[in-house]
């Protein structure tokens, strides 16, 4: 097992720094850039700049040391627009609210879909499975920034529930309606997995083998059929967690959560490119991280896998 | 009285298309101890016949009639009572050892969950008694290779461990369908060998489902043949191999490639087995039958006993059957080719397709 | 919301299955997919959303840029939706007719949905084939690269080549197109894999066709079901995504429009009152995804057709 995340790491690793080059590489080519000079830049910020990158040196030391402090520092360097601002400070600052509605999203999403899935597969063509069917197909159509809109009309304007938007870490109410926009379409995607999944392992050989083994049904399903079941979902958590990730821009711009996405679009539309790196740089390292993460569940689940 | 007795068992598939009859009207005995044999083609419904009597047919699967089992109705009774037979008092091992075990636990786990389950023994008692069964059907080292995956076997392997499995609660009845279909020929023979020494030791009767007549031969005391989900012919296995009374019986036995034959060609029966989502109103092999006659494409003919022990569903007569099974093969060359054999056995003891001859040695495939 | 591998590649198995017998699957396919009513329900939606995006401007009474000084600062009052002043969904916070809007709209998120989907399935499908087909170590570097590329937030990189190359349309397309090859390609390559050691590319092999022609004609064919069905469902994706972006305002740049930059102006005003304002947007975006989503399933069930 060691040595299978060993080899996953010597794959993600050279990812992540060719990625940090090529976003690098593309500040530069970037018509309009802080580098080449058509937009002028406050002083403050350039005299940062030159003492971050030396502006003057030739390109490969400027990568060089741009991939230095990130990699030996954490440090992202300067903000171009916000001269007394940092990259870190920035991403600091919405970080720990995305990843609490974040992190409550993707738990009520797996939870919920995963549940929903099972149930509706057990009681196939019920109305259970009609309904759960029902809902997955319904909830496909309704994206973060589709959901985010419907429910401020209807929590907040018409029901005067909760409120429509800000961020408070002491009051739950003010993170619902993130969660529930941003978990929805997933709940839904992760339903529609495991229902068609669990149909497909529930008429399989070996549940034919742990019925005749005289076990109640329930038996069968939690000891003998979840488990494999479980494994498209959890191949599929990977792509929804960087999707939830990309939503939660929405939920920033939305409901002015002030996580970081908002920091990214901010960022995108000032053209503040340390930032707008910063965050992709932050992000691709979570989802590389999270990858192997499901790798590794996947490979403990999956005895048949060799590391 | 009967150990397992089947009345008028009837199996239906509901699918988009049409209902499915797979199974219809089957009547059927198990004696204590005794070795039946179900023989049928694919498509034949034995296979739906003993999922019917678990009670493990699919959703989509209703079974009709009565099950008996120790003068205990079981055909569609509670769930409850079902899970108190299976595995208890009727066991069954499956076709694919691949995929009838389950690949994501251990074998010791799978195996332990049986008795833990039916005889509340402790997991660590469960496992001991799992590694005493997987020595039972000669698996070498069982000790060490209770904690493996089934992917870590090899497929003969793997059925000693679905047998060993069955056997774990020393059931009354064992279901073995189409147990060596998906081995390799050797190991095949070797499995077959093992079952029916544990049948002896175990003193269990034995339902044995199988297209391969090699395997009947081998194994069984009696036989019942299928087709479109009916039985056409039963008897005891030799006289049945010997005078097979029924057309396509008898074309089942030519079937079998022989090497002590000079044919030029295998005898293939000809035409296809019957579509059972519109089963033909006469006798359903009318269609491929040497012998057919008017009647047969419009009435099905009943199983009448014409002999002691012996039924056959069919028009043409005893003797117009048995004729010519005997101009096809003249009991001379049977003798000849076989001095031991008896006279006019066609048993296929030189068949390639007979893995179930008893002879084998009994030697554990290597690992 | 994302496309579901597992039955891709069951359909791939099968369609790979087929061609091996030498069935056609196109003749049984085609009467399933007429009898399956979702599929129809969707097609007659399409159809319909199609007509509206190419002939709905001919009703239009206002143009999508004129501003109608009549209702303009007191919109929730005056501008709704009406048949007697010509704005028959009302119009927008400035003014606009947002029927002429919803007509643009809906060309512009069709066409980068269908332009996206065909450059997603053209690049996946030739890289796959190619690596398929080459094999060796070619086909290890190349979906190794893939790999690698899968694990790039794809959102954030388009968005960042959008801020620094301009938003043009083109751009949007491309980035679209480009960051949805990579699935199309790993299913293609399975396809080609299991395709290519068959006889009758050996034959051509054997007649001495190049590569690339073989690739042309013999695999690309054959790959038509996947592609066909990946088409279909990787459409709705491609218009989720340029609504998302059009939504954060870094897409589709005004006077232009699409669905999501309509529904990210009518969730910024609902709360005037003007509901009418989301309501339409929403509405063809909704109906067109399902439309596509149930035309894309009911293909995949024909071409693939199990008990389900």
């Amino acid at each position: 097992m060691f040595a299978f995340i060993l080899r996953r790491l010597a794959v993600a690793i050279p990812t992540l720094l060719l990625l940090i080059v090529f976003s690098f590489v593309l500040m530069h080519l970037a018509p309009g850039g802080p580098f080449t000079g058509e937009r002028a830049l406050p002083p403050a910020v350039l005299a940062n700049l030159e003492r971050q990158y030396g502006l003057n040196d030739p390109l490969w030391l400027q990568i060089w040391n741009y991939l230095y402090n990130i990699v030996v520092h954490f440090d992202f360097g300067p903000s171009f627009v916000y001269p007394d601002r940092t990259v870190n400070q920035l991403i600091a600052a919405g970080f720990p609210v995305t990843l609490t509605y974040g992190a409550l999203s993707f738990l009520a999403a797996v939870i919920f879909g995963v549940s929903l899935g099972v149930v509706a597969a057990i009681w196939h063509n019920s109305w259970v499975d009609y309904l759960a069917v029902g809902i997955s197909i319904g909830a496909q159509v309704l994206p973060n920034f589709v959901m985010a809109p419907l429910l401020v009309l209807v929590f907040t304007l018409w029901y005067r529930l909760l409120p429509g938007g800000g961020w408070s870490f002491n009051d739950p109410s003010f993170w619902i309606m993130p969660v529930i926009a941003l978990a929805t379409s997933y709940m839904a995607s992760i339903a529609r997995i495991t229902r068609s999944s669990m149909l497909e392992v529930l008429g399989s050989n070996h549940i034919r083998t742990a019925r005749a083994k005289g076990m109640p049904e329930h038996r069968v399903i939690i000891r003998h059929a979840l488990k494999p079941a479980m494994l498209p979902v959890i191949s599929y958590l990977g792509p929804v967690f960087v999707s939830m990730i990309t939503g939660s821009v929405v939920i920033d711009i939305y409901f002015s959560t002030g996580g970081i996405g908002k920091a990214f679009v901010d960022s995108a539309l000032n053209r503040d490119y340390a930032v707008m790196m910063g965050v992709t740089i932050l992000i691709g390292t979570l989802t590389i991280l999270f990858n192997l993460l499901v790798d590794v569940l996947y490979a403990w689940i999956d005895p048949k896998i060799r590391y | 009285m009967a150990l397992l007795t089947l009345t008028d068992l009837s199996v239906r598939f509901q699918t988009n298309d049409a209902e499915v009859r797979a199974v219809n009207n089957v009547n059927l005995t198990v004696e204590q101890g005794e070795t039946l044999g179900i023989v049928g083609e694919s498509g034949s419904g034995k296979s739906q016949l003993s999922f019917a009597i678990m009670g493990l047919l699919a959703r989509n699967g209703r079974a009709t009639g009565s099950v008996t089992f120790d003068g205990q109705e079981i055909l569609n009774a509670p769930k409850k009572v079902l899970n108190s037979i299976r595995a208890e008092k009727i066991a069954m091992i499956f076709q694919d050892p691949m995929t009838s075990l389950n690949p994501y636990m251990r074998v010791a786990d799978q195996m332990a969950e049986v008795l833990v389950l039916h005889k509340g023994l402790s997991k660590r008692d469960a496992v001991t008694e799992a590694v005493r069964m997987l020595d039972a059907v000669k698996i070498p080292d069982a000790k060490g290779r209770v904690r493996l995956y089934p992917h870590e076997f090899s497929g003969g392997m793997r059925q000693r461990v679905m047998i060993a499995m069955a056997l774990l609660c020393r059931p009354k009845l064992l279901i073995a369908d189409e147990p060596t279909t998906a081995l390799d020929v050797t190991v095949q023979a070797q499995i077959m060998q093992l079952l029916s020494d544990l049948q002896r030791d175990f003193g269990m009767a034995m339902m044995l489902i199988t297209h391969d007549l090699g395997v009947v031969a081998g194994a069984c005391e009696r036989v019942a043949v299928m087709y479109g989900g009916r039985i056409r012919e039963t008897g005891p296995v030799r006289p049945i191999f010997a005078e097979p009374t029924l057309p396509y019986t008898q074309g089942l036995l030519d079937a079998i490639p022989r090497v002590d034959q000079n044919d030029e060609e295998l005898r293939a029966i000809p035409g296809q087995p019957p579509n059972m989502s519109r089963p033909p109103s006469g006798c359903a092999f009318q269609p491929r039958c040497p012998y057919a006659r008017d009647v047969c494409a419009r009435i099905d003919p009943p199983l009448e006993t014409f002999a002691s022990g012996r039924a056959r569903a069919c028009h043409a007569p005893v003797a117009e059957v048995l004729a010519r099974q005997m101009t096809r093969h003249p009991d001379t060359d049977q003798t000849a080719a076989h001095p031991g054999a008896l006279p006019g056995q066609a048993i296929p003891h030189g068949a390639v397709a007979g893995a179930g001859a008893a002879g084998t040695p009994s030697t554990t495939e290597g690992q | 919301m994302v496309i579901d591998q597992q039955k891709m590649q069951s359909l791939s198995d099968r369609l790979v299955q087929d061609e091996v017998k030498g069935r056609s699957p196109w003749a049984d396919a085609r009467k399933r997919f007429w009898r399956n009513k979702a599929a129809m329900f969707g097609l007659t939606i399409l159809v319909l959303v199609a007509l509206f995006a190419l002939v709905g401007g001919r009703f239009a009474v206002w143009s999508n840029e004129e501003l109608d000084f009549s209702v303009m600062g007191q919109v929730a009052q005056m501008g709704q939706p009406s048949l007697e002043n010509g704005h028959y969904f009302g119009t927008d916070n400035l003014g606009r007719d947002l029927y002429a809007r919803v007509v643009q709209g809906t060309q512009i998120s069709l066409m980068v949905g269908i332009v996206g989907a065909a450059i997603a399935v053209i690049v996946g499908a030739l890289y796959g084939a190619t690596a398929g087909y080459v094999g060796g170590r070619t086909d290890q570097l190349m979906m190794r690269t893939v790999d690698i590329l899968m694990s790039i937030p794809y959102m954030f990189v388009l968005i960042l080549l959008l801020v620094m190359f301009g938003r043009s349309m083109s751009m949007l397309f491309l980035g679209i197109g480009l960051i949805s090859w990579l699935d199309m390609s790993r299913i293609v390559r399975g396809q080609t894999l299991s395709l290519k050691n068959r006889e009758f590319i050996e034959a051509a092999r054997a007649t001495g066709v190049s590569s690339f022609r073989i690739i042309l004609r013999h695999i690309v064919p054959n790959l038509l079901g996947v592609v066909a069905v990946y088409a279909t469902l990787l459409v709705p994706l491609m218009i989720l995504t340029e609504s998302f972006i059009s939504f954060l305002g870094l897409g589709v740049q005004e006077p232009l429009t699409s669905w999501g930059a309509l529904i990210s102006e009518g969730a910024g005003t609902m709360n005037y009152g003007t509901l009418w304002q989301l309501a339409f947007p929403l509405f063809f975006f909704v109906i067109t995804l399902f439309g596509f989503f149930f035309v894309g399933d009911g293909l995949r069930d024909a071409l693939d057709p199990k008990e389900r």
